[in-house]
């Protein structure tokens, strides 16, 4: 594709994505009244942005999106490192891998959200259980994505290496780890992604924090546009978490061929 | 050249497990040698065993029997005197040109700035100077091959072997490269086995041209080439006698089938 065409593509489709999102809006605001949906069950647009400066006096918005961020950050680099780290360690000890692959395997299958109230006896209403959750639904797509490019690497390229009279570590740390970079970004994307999810899952099941906590606040005081509003910031926090992954991407991987629109 | 011998094979044989348990004779009884600068062709059936002598070579296996020597000393593992060039470039698509042609200076420990001098200087014999900052994508083919050739020579081995390196490239790129790769050994006086399976390739560019024969394979036959400038390889094309010995070869490798379907009965 010429940069001339490219910057066609750019402008027609920013046109086309502002024009979406007002359209979106409209619907929003007026959509409800028109097909005689009550306030309660979708609150339009204007209802939601006022109980979102509600919330903000009112009930420690910023507070409590603070908190989820913060757990979200911590589950998520904490459950990246460990995934990384055991995916590197079974990579290059096949023996490993096939002592643990059957609890890995069984630990993969579990739905790992059913361990949230577990964690909450535990460690009692903290964020550690929130994190906790969030480490655990982190740690696999990052570690079986390590592992699988670890086990891939190209046989003829250690092979290079090794010709060239590589120690272990060399072919480490000048093959087999850049090598798998791109496949750890893809994890990356998916772990940050759900961490949000691991962590509201822990808000939702106990304890007065977060923005989980403030989403079964929302449903108890039957207050739809609160639960609204929890959910836009929910998902700007994960939009954030998503965001960073992407720009430090294009940092790391800045040497592959520039996908055209693959971007998000 | 002189006498001295880089390269030599004595009485190799390499046997494989292959998955089902059933083991499989690659190469059996395998002996020659390469003098100091000669370049010696390798051409045989697919699945001969070419590649298995070059990974011996290279000391990336260990032969069933006999041994391989390389400057005299025997190959026991990887060794700095050889250096191999495969048909992939086997390029890391993370390292700059220079930075992938350093590879293996850079793993012998070599100081970064005589790291950074050789990778120059043999970039910029290949006609690569512009490039050094490239990343392999933006490179084509022929120009990839051209930077494993560097990275290829710039640990400075004794021996290159070269497994079918220009069989992935298009017919006229594969020219050019074959007369650089031949001005490249004959400027460094550099011993080279050449495994191909380009009869031509074989016959311009080396000294000797080895034939072998289907798996398990034997050498079945020694070929010296008596045409001048084998470091132009486009002249040499021009020679009458090429054909002479390109359809020599062809027939040797048509006896070598034959004699396979008694051989291999045994095997
Ligand atoms: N690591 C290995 N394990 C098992 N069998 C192998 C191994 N390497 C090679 N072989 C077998 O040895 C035989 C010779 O293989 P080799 O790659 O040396 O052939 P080749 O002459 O290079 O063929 P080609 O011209 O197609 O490249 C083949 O039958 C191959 O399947
Ligand atoms: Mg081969």
């Amino acid at each position: 594709m010429n940069s001339a065409a490219k910057n066609s593509l750019i402008r027609k489709g920013s046109a086309a994505s502002v024009v979406l999102l007002i359209v979106f809006l409209a619907a929003w605001q007026w959509g409800p009244g028109l097909l005689g949906i009550p306030s309660f069950i979708v609150p339009p647009l204007s209802m939601v942005y006022d109980e979102f400066f509600r919330m903000l006096h009112v009930n420690h918005l910023m507070t409590h999106t603070a908190i989820t961020a913060a757990e979200v950050l911590a589950g998520f680099v904490i459950g990246s490192l460990l995934g990384a780290f055991i995916g590197y360690v079974l990579g290059m000890s096949p023996t490993a891998e096939f002592a643990l692959s059957p609890y890995i395997l069984a630990l993969q299958i579990a739905p790992k959200v059913a361990f949230a109230p577990l964690f909450i006896m535990w460690m009692g209403f903290t964020v550690y259980p929130k994190i906790l959750v969030a480490i655990l639904i982190v740690f696999f797509p990052i570690m079986v994505n390590v592992l699988s490019a670890i086990r891939t690497v190209d046989p003829d390229l250690i092979n290079l290496a090794r010709a060239f009279k590589a120690t272990r570590a060399q072919i480490f740390w000048k093959i087999e780890f850049p090598a798998s970079m791109p496949p750890l970004f893809a994890g990356l994307r998916i772990g940050s992604t759900l961490a949000v999810v691991g962590v509201v899952v822990g808000e939702l099941v106990g304890g007065n924090m977060g923005l989980g906590y403030l989403l079964s606040f929302g449903e108890g005081q039957a207050n739809t546009p609160m639960v609204f509003v929890t959910i836009l910031m929910l998902t700007l926090v994960g939009a954030v978490a998503y965001l960073a992954v992407i720009v430090i991407e294009q940092r790391v991987l800045h040497y592959l061929p520039t996908r055209a629109f693959g971007g998000v | 050249m002189s006498d001295v011998v880089r390269l030599e094979f004595r009485n190799v044989s390499m046997r494989f497990v292959e998955a089902t348990g059933q083991s499989l004779t690659a190469v059996a009884g395998v002996s020659f040698s390469v003098r100091d600068g000669e370049v010696v062709s390798l051409i045989g059936p697919s699945g001969c065993g070419k590649s298995t002598l070059l990974n011996i070579g290279s000391g990336l296996y260990a032969p069933s029997e006999g041994e391989a020597y390389v400057d005299g000393e025997r190959v026991e593992g990887p060794n700095a005197h050889v250096a191999f060039m495969l048909q992939k470039d086997l390029l890391l698509p993370w390292r700059t040109i220079v930075e992938n042609v350093m590879l293996g200076v850079e793993i012998q420990g070599l100081p970064i700035t005589e790291r950074k001098r050789r990778a120059q200087a043999l970039l910029e014999n290949l006609g690569l100077a512009e490039f050094l900052d490239r990343y392999p994508h933006q490179l084509s083919g022929g120009m990839r091959q051209r930077v494993a050739l560097a990275r290829t020579l710039a640990v400075d081995p004794t021996v290159l072997l070269l497994d079918e390196p220009f069989s992935a490239v298009d017919a006229q790129t594969r020219i050019v490269l074959q007369r650089e790769l031949a001005q490249t050994l004959k400027r460094a006086a550099k011993t080279a086995l050449l495994i191909t399976h380009d009869l031509l390739e074989a016959v311009t560019l080396s000294d000797r041209v080895l034939v072998m024969s289907r798996r398990p394979g034997r050498i079945i036959d020694e070929i010296q080439v008596d045409l001048p400038g084998r470091d132009d390889p486009i002249a040499r094309r021009h020679e009458a006698r090429v054909n002479d010995y390109v359809s020599r070869l062809m027939d040797r490798l048509d006896i070598g089938h034959d004699s396979l379907n008694t051989a291999g009965a045994s095997a």
